[in-house]
């Protein structure tokens, strides 16, 4: 599992103890804020960064030395450090990771950022659903205050930067970094339209930058080991590593860094160990409700930001779930609209009433209640809101309904068409039915059934009754004559 | 004690918290946060004490409170079940053991038992997706939950 896997971000993540900054220390930790600070200016820090060639990690992949320049191009009296550590892709933990297991790592690379851009305070806007990182946080703020890391004019420079933390509330459309602005001055997380950009006025009003958790934890490798090093890892156009949260059906889940350009089959197939009890892979997913569905056909992409983009998915997060024969493409759609629809702010019409829409005929769908004119829909108010959504979220909300029906049209075709689920998972469209020469009347499907919906004598064969059945699948677990199928 | 006595107590504790935050309307959401923590959840009394105390529209507060699925304006159960619903959880089945765990209880996502005991609430990923489908009751997590095995789940409490 770990032969293709280069750890940059989480490279500290379980060999130091998070709540010991000596332990960051002796592994070169701070030692790149030192460097900056007394051997280095402000545009030649930011120049590294931009020749590593880091682009953002929490979804857009904005080149973070160029987003660096910008702000530190504005010209106020004060300036702000973000970095976003709203984690709310489902499916995606690897800033949680960083934050629990490094998270000096972070704070180092806030307070160089800050030196950058001349700002002299930061805020970690953090999920309140993760009282470990929170925790972990304070320790290691406290410590580097302590030790004279952070806080006034730190190592004895003239440099002088303060973190803070700044709690999330459980919504999604926040990782959107005018939103994230929003909702840390006590808001709202509504997005706002840009130009004018963050970099410019942001954080009360104030020129801020922001960036996620895994973008930060690369910062002081690239300037410990050199930006030349770290272009040497990746492709082309996306260097160096990314941290993937591999999970759903493969053999081996969890957190993997790959170098980018690894593809998808030795994600999957080398590192994941393959699709788990011998099932038949189908699709991976990765981006979280605002990427795509992948394929067979896909297995061979290269993952970096614009091979994934052409193939109709993204990078997102890292979130990567795995998908096999047992699992409906439309089910899948209709899980992730279901949350865009949760999630939508509503602020803009589009998304707010688009993505309704979209669940509506997906949800008619499942229900084997559609027809062929809806799978037209679905495409027209799905390119509809990608165009006209304020905010990124709602520009990629349709991806996962898109995806799909490029590329699993036939079963969206079979369940329009034939009122078929060949997954097996749209209730509406499947049946249980007792295979009459297996039966042996044992009576303990009969037993199970919370609907009552199973008759026969003991001893006789049995009968389901399709009206009463609700189709929960009890019955087919308890049978040990294998003498039910679903259909 | 009478209604007017409570909502005197209510104004008296959200001042002090409040006071905390130095009544910076811009740190609302840090003081729902510690509101929340302090009462459980976030009642309309509570709400407009906060809007009140900090000078802003009873409305602004209840539209943040809303916005932010953190929030409850409901009490929770003694035992709060909150059943993860990511990505992974999802492709695991979560949504059958959501609807046992509904069956079993009586009650729908969203709402507490008449007992006060239980209350069952779906989450978007907590980050165990190595252990999908995931279950949490209180501070304890369950992971690889079966359907089969709620009943006996929820017998740890009763």
């Amino acid at each position: 599992m770990k032969s293709k896997q280069i750890k940059i971000a989480l490279r500290n993540c379980g060999h130091i103890d998070p709540e010991r900054i000596e332990d960051y220390i002796s592994y070169d930790g701070y030692a790149a804020l030192g460097r900056c600070l007394f051997e280095d200016t402000p545009s030649s820090v930011t120049d590294k960064i931009k020749q590593s060639g880091l682009r953002g990690r929490g979804g857009g992949g904005f080149p973070t030395g160029k987003k660096w320049e910008l702000c530190a191009a504005s010209v106020s009296d004060k300036k702000y450090v973000i970095c976003n550590a709203d984690e709310g892709d489902p499916g995606a933990f690897m800033d949680r990771s960083v934050l629990e297991g490094d998270p000096h790592s972070v704070l180092e690379a806030m307070a160089i950022c800050g030196y950058c851009i001349g700002a002299d305070e930061g805020y970690i806007y953090i999920r309140a659903e993760y009282p470990l990182a929170i925790k972990r946080l304070k320790i290691a703020i406290a410590q580097a205050e302590e030790a004279g890391l952070l806080g006034d004019r730190i190592m004895g420079s003239d440099f002088s930067f303060k973190i803070r933390l700044k709690y999330g509330a459980g919504a999604f459309v926040c990782g959107e970094e005018t939103a994230l602005i929003k909702s840390m001055e006590g808001n709202r997380g509504e997005p706002i339209m840009k130009p004018p950009y963050p970099a410019q006025k942001g954080y009360m009003g104030k020129p801020t930058n922001v960036n996620n958790v895994e973008t930060f934890a690369n910062v002081a490798a690239i300037l410990n080991r050199g930006a030349e090093w770290f272009s040497s890892i990746g492709t082309e156009g996306s260097k160096g590593t990314k941290v993937f949260a591999l999970a759903g059906k493969v053999k081996n889940v969890g957190l993997v860094e790959v170098p980018m350009g690894t593809t998808l089959r030795e994600l999957i197939y080398e590192i994941g160990g393959g699709i788990k009890s011998g099932k038949k892979f189908k699709a991976v997913q990765s981006g979280g409700p605002s990427g795509g569905c992948l394929t067979e056909k896909h297995l061979d992409t290269p993952i970096d930001y614009e091979s994934l983009k052409a193939a109709g998915s993204m990078m997102g997060s890292g979130g990567m779930i795995v998908m096999d024969e047992d699992d409906c493409m439309v089910a899948v759609a209709k899980f992730y609209l279901e949350f865009i629809v949760e999630e939508s702010c509503g602020k803009c019409v589009p998304c707010r009433e688009g993505n309704k829409v979209l669940y509506n005929i997906l949800d008619k769908i499942t229900h084997g209640k559609g027809e062929l004119s809806d799978l037209d829909k679905l495409k027209n108010f799905g390119n509809i809101i990608k165009s006209t959504s304020l905010c990124g979220l709602g520009q990629t909300a349709p991806n996962p309904v898109l995806s799909t029906l490029d590329n699993f049209y036939d079963e969206y075709y079979d369940h329009v068409v034939n009122k078929k689920c060949a997954a097996k998972q749209c209730r509406s469209l499947i049946t249980y039915r007792i295979i009459e020469e297996n039966c042996v009347g044992c009576g303990a499907c009969k037993r199970v059934c919370p609907a009552e919906a199973i008759s026969g004598e003991l001893k006789q064969k049995h009968l389901i009754d399709q009206e009463t059945c609700i189709k929960c699948g009890a019955c087919i677990k308890k049978c040990r004559f294998n003498a039910i199928v679903v259909e | 004690m009478s209604c007017s006595e409570k909502q005197e107590q209510i104004k008296k504790t959200i001042a002090g918290i409040c006071s905390e935050f130095n009544d910076d309307p811009n740190e609302l959401i840090a003081i729902l946060h510690k509101a929340q923590g302090h009462y459980g959840f976030l009642p309309k009394e509570v709400q407009s004490a906060i809007a009140e105390r900090i000078g802003v529209p009873a409305s602004k507060v209840y539209g943040i409170v809303t916005f932010y699925s953190y929030f409850t304006m409901e009490p929770k159960g003694k035992y709060p079940i909150s059943i993860c619903m990511g990505t992974a959880c999802y492709v695991q089945g979560a949504e059958k053991v959501l609807q046992e765990f509904e069956s079993r209880l009586e009650v729908k996502n969203g709402q507490t038992t008449a007992d006060g005991k239980f209350s069952i609430n779906t989450l978007r990923c907590i980050g165990a997706c190595g252990l999908a489908p995931v279950v949490m009751i209180g501070d304890k997590v369950y992971g690889n939950v079966k359907p089969e095995e709620v009943k006996k789940i929820i017998s740890e409490y009763k």
